[in-house]
């Protein structure tokens, strides 16, 4: 039967409270018998621990390691000694951090919204739909949102702003000026991954103007900002413009956005 | 995991022993990355996924022998040059799994 850990690992996972778990995924021969093949740690913190490896110094070497690991958001293999001792390669642990889901904030409570809010769900993002007009920003519209919030823009982000990291991003999706300018001006000074603007490229071109003489920086808004939002698979309807957002979301988010993209069919790099 | 949850779920409500198997590294190319999860319940049903499906079939076979055992195992799925194994991964990855009866 599951037991005390597995509980506590899908509570975690479901209430998004991020844990480690460790198991043993490799014992030498000569490694002594007190580690077993898959002896589990979940780890919360380093002294939030539960379960062992067969070791209290082994568990406690592996649960700091894990807690940093876990803070980084990484998954890995590590080895170590019978006691947890380093350089050595007795015991080969699988150390899973299961961190928060990543967060997208979509501003502009508008009918390509929307669609967006369903296909960034599917990805397993933590949505929240955020427009100033309160007969807009209503559950009811976006019933696949997490959260809808009548605020603006860029107090919003003020409230949430620190919160953000590598992973997350904002969209903005408005495109009126006296919402989208301050919007990115406040996910600019936020450390969000993704920023990506929707718009005309007339649009584009006033609010580039609009967002310098408001004081961006120009360097930084070529370097961060996806503006017209997407990637350019001839998008039309509302769900097709919020896969080619959702693409570019994970285009930028793993490094390829640079790239000319194309479909793999024309290239020779490495598919995964 | 996530994602097997509901399915594990269901299965220890009815009484289903589940085995799962789950991705602890890959080298060359792998579909999935370390972490990848699946479970097997003593039926042979599935949830969720280790690979592009190259390898699921025999991972059934090596959960449900996990189970009727009671004993943890590590299972690798790839081809090398030297060594055929008799399921590999069709994109040339080598797949390391732990595959372990969930009883924890």
């Amino acid at each position: 039967m599951s037991g005390e850990i597995y509980r506590e690992l899908r509570g975690s996972i479901l209430s998004r409270t991020p844990v480690g778990l460790v198991s043993v995924t490799g014992v030498a021969d000569a490694a002594g018998a007190s580690t077993a093949l898959a002896a589990k740690l979940l780890v919360r913190s380093q002294v939030a621990t539960l379960g062992t490896l067969g070791d209290p110094e082994l568990d406690r070497v592996v649960a700091r390691d894990a807690v940093a690991m876990l803070e980084r958001g990484v998954s890995g293999t590590r080895h170590y000694g019978p006691h947890g001792e380093a350089r050595r390669e007795d015991i080969e642990v699988f150390v899973e951090s299961f961190v928060s889901p990543p967060k997208l904030i979509v501003f502009g409570a508008v009918d390509f919204t929307r669609a967006l809010v369903e296909i960034a769900r599917v990805l397993g993002f933590v949505v929240t739909v955020c427009d100033a007009r309160a007969v807009f920003a209503t559950p009811a519209r976006f019933p696949s949102a997490d959260e809808v919030v009548v605020d603006w823009p860029d107090r919003y982000l003020e409230q949430v702003g620190s919160s953000l990291g590598p992973r997350d991003a904002v969209c903005v999706l408005t495109h009126d000026t006296k919402f989208d300018v301050p919007a990115i001006l406040g996910a600019l000074s936020t450390g969000v991954g993704y920023i990506g603007a929707m718009g005309s490229r007339r649009t584009h071109a006033q609010r580039w103007e609009r967002l310098l003489e408001a004081g961006a920086d120009e360097g930084e808004l070529r370097a961060r900002l996806m503006s017209p939002i997407g990637l350019d698979v001839g998008a039309r309807t509302p769900e097709e413009t919020a896969v080619s957002i959702c693409a570019e979301i994970i285009a930028v988010r793993s490094g390829r956005a640079q790239r000319a993209m194309a479909p793999l069919r024309d290239g020779t790099g490495p598919i995964h | 995991m996530k994602e097997i949850l509901s399915a594990i779920d269901a299965w220890l409500a009815d009484g289903k022993r589940v085995a799962i198997a789950r991705v602890i590294g890959i080298e060359e190319s792998g579909p999935r990355e370390p972490g990848a999860a699946m479970a097997v319940n003593e039926d042979g049903e599935v949830a969720g996924s280790v690979s592009g499906g190259c390898v699921e079939g025999a991972v059934v076979t090596e959960a449900l022998e996990v189970l009727a055992s009671g004993v943890a195992r590590r299972c690798t799925f790839g081809y090398s040059d030297d060594q055929a194994f008799a399921v590999g991964l069709t994109c040339g990855g080598t797949v390391h799994l732990l595959v372990e009866p969930l009883d924890w």
